[in-house]
């Protein structure tokens, strides 16, 4: 049973998941099942860290130093999004204990495509992940947003994952392998075919982490999904798709990395600039929030295009950075309730100072963060970002990215402004669970005390990027 | 040299050819036949493409059952295990103990996945 030791996070969280679907069959105790699944995840987070670094099955699973980080933070992500969903189960009429066993199952998929070094693992933990996501964007099927959401979701990724598979065949073909390693032994420059190829897998993958051109169905499933989904939407399965990406160019293509680098680089630019001028007109802070998405994973693009040591460890930085973001800013979206309904408009908001100051405070913190205002920790992660890309020659991508970043201020500010300058009107209640308490704290505290005592997630983001150089 | 080749690749490919030249003609004939030889007295339910079910030529507005799509689906789960028994099943004596408990397993997932339909109700046509 050897070989079932470099998967064992994975099997210990497929067998947890499916021991409690049937659990949650017999005996009717939602919180029991939340609580198991949480503690099914902390165990894995244990099993990545201690697992030794090798490949499996043939070298189609590598169990490296990037893929270790970036399955720890899925994990997170996965772990805090099951605690929002305890917070607003009842008040969101998604009381299913299916939720967190879904959430298990998409975490596998994410695993799997976190160290997958073969073309056929690849697919199978996207198409893993994807199933189960577009399940959860329809789970409030009584909500017709909800029911929209799934389906826009169901049509545009079973498209995307058909342009995926379509450039996998052909990658195939033109190298007669689907391993990565081996794929790269045959790699040579001017084989048209394997443009095509690289093309086709670049677009399925800039689909499943939104990026412009491939954005339009984020704002529309990230508003109507419940917002526990939109907040796992937001971390897990984007840091899993760029942790893909990164493998599959930088592992299999590096030889040619001048073919795909301009594709990452239009991709990028098109993100942050389109990102951050259509979020000016957002009224919903769901949807902002897509748009801020499609931005942030413009600038982890930058990243990617590099294609250096350096960009990948920014990447790492920035996918952390922007998780810890992320879990604050969904915490306080799902804080906005009052007597057990939501609010998710911005105008909500408005004069949250006089009833809640401590609060305005903290989301003050995670906007100045998403908008990259020193010293916070989002103003970090752009700046190694920025660096890596004019150590590689790629000023003009760093100065648009400056440029998107002073557009994209705009949106965040102007929530700022509604809390603190505009008329009272809602009181909140959503602030005192528990739950969210757990969230919203500690990463508050990340965001300030970042730059203090960088210096840890410098090294494991350094550490990750050992893996492929 | 070349194309000696290439006549040989597509010779090998000539049964299939004729088979499909023969299906083709076959499958014409049982509709020619049916049509030339069969006696004509149609009624509405015979002429309805399928005797339960919904008309599939109508308003795309109509409302319809779902339960048919349901039961189609758990359908296709338990038909596909019968997929992966098969090839399973011929090379069951080479594949030894590893071979087993993998189906076993396959087989147990599956077995769990009935359950919570059974137990969910999916089953039960009210």
């Amino acid at each position: 049973m050897n070989i079932f030791l470099p998967i064992l996070p994975e099997i210990s969280i497929f067998i947890s998941a499916i021991f409690l679907l049937l659990l949650g069959l017999f005996i009717k105790n939602i919180k029991l099942i939340i609580n198991l699944a949480v503690v099914t995840l902390i165990l894995a987070i244990v099993f990545v860290i201690y697992q030794p670094i090798g490949t499996a099955f043939n070298n189609s699973l590598v169990n490296d130093e990037f893929s270790k980080v970036i399955k720890i933070l899925i994990l997170l992500g996965s772990l805090a999004s099951i605690i929002m969903y305890h917070s607003s189960r009842k008040d969101l009429n998604i009381d299913l204990y299916e939720f967190p066993i879904l959430i298990l199952l998409a975490t596998i998929g994410m695993l799997v495509m976190a160290s997958a070094n073969d073309l056929i693992a690849i697919f199978i933990g996207l198409e893993l992940q994807s199933l189960t996501l577009y399940v959860l964007a329809s789970l409030n099927r009584n909500h017709l947003a909800s029911s929209e959401a799934g389906l826009k979701y169901f049509l545009l990724g079973a498209l995307s994952s058909g342009l995926l598979l379509f450039g996998l065949s052909y990658i195939y073909g033109f190298t007669g392998n689907t391993n990565l390693n081996l794929i790269s032994t045959t790699v040579a420059p001017g084989n048209i075919g394997l443009i095509i190829g690289i093309v086709f897998v670049t677009s399925g993958l800039a689909f499943k982490v939104s990026a412009v051109p491939f954005h339009m169905w984020t704002p529309d499933v990230y508003e109507g999904a419940p917002t526990p989904v939109t907040a796992f939407f937001a971390m897990a399965p984007k840091v899993a798709a760029i942790a893909v990406a990164v493998r599959f160019l930088i592992v299999g293509f590096s030889d040619v990395a001048f073919e795909w680098q301009q594709i990452i680089i239009f991709l990028s630019i098109a993100s942050m600039v389109f990102a951050a001028f259509a979020a000016i007109a957002q009224t919903n802070i769901k949807r902002l929030m897509a748009y801020s998405s499609i931005g942030h994973v413009g600038y982890a693009l930058i990243g990617l295009a590099c294609g250096t040591e350096q960009g990948i460890s920014s990447i790492v930085i920035y996918l952390s950075i922007y998780l810890v973001m992320n879990i604050g800013v969904f915490s306080f979206i799902l804080s906005m309730k009052y007597k057990g309904e939501h609010y998710e408009n911005i105008s909500d908001l408005s004069g949250l100072y006089k009833n809640h100051p401590y609060y305005s405070v903290i989301i003050t913190v995670f906007m100045f963060s998403l908008a990259g205002i020193p010293p916070l920790a989002g103003f970090f992660g752009k700046f190694y970002i920025f660096i890596a890309a004019i150590e590689s020659n790629l000023m003009l991508l760093a100065i648009i990215g400056i440029l998107a970043s002073v557009v994209g201020a705009f949106y965040y500010l102007r929530i700022i402004k509604v809390i603190y300058f505009d008329e009272e009107k809602h009181s909140f209640d959503g602030f005192n669970h528990k739950s969210l308490h757990l969230l919203i704290h500690p990463s508050a505290f990340l965001i300030i005390l970042f730059c203090l005592y960088p210096l840890p997630l410098i090294n494991i983001a350094n550490y990750a990027a050992n893996a492929f150089y | 040299m070349d194309a000696l080749n290439m006549d040989n690749a597509l010779g090998e490919y000539l049964p299939v050819l004729i088979f499909l030249i023969l299906s083709f003609v076959i499958g014409c004939l049982f509709v020619f036949v049916n049509f030339i030889a069969a006696r004509h007295n149609p009624d509405p339910a015979k002429n309805s493409p399928y005797e339960c079910g919904f008309d599939e030529f109508g308003d795309s507005r109509m409302k319809f059952d779902v339960r048919f799509y349901l039961v189609t689906l758990l359908f296709i789960i338990f038909d596909l295990e019968v997929v992966f028994l098969f090839p399973w099943a011929i090379t069951f004596g080479s594949l030894g103990l590893f071979g087993y408990l993998s189906m076993m397993a396959f087989l147990g997932v599956l077995t769990i996945g009935f359950i919570y339909e059974w137990k969910k109700g999916a089953l039960e046509w009210q």
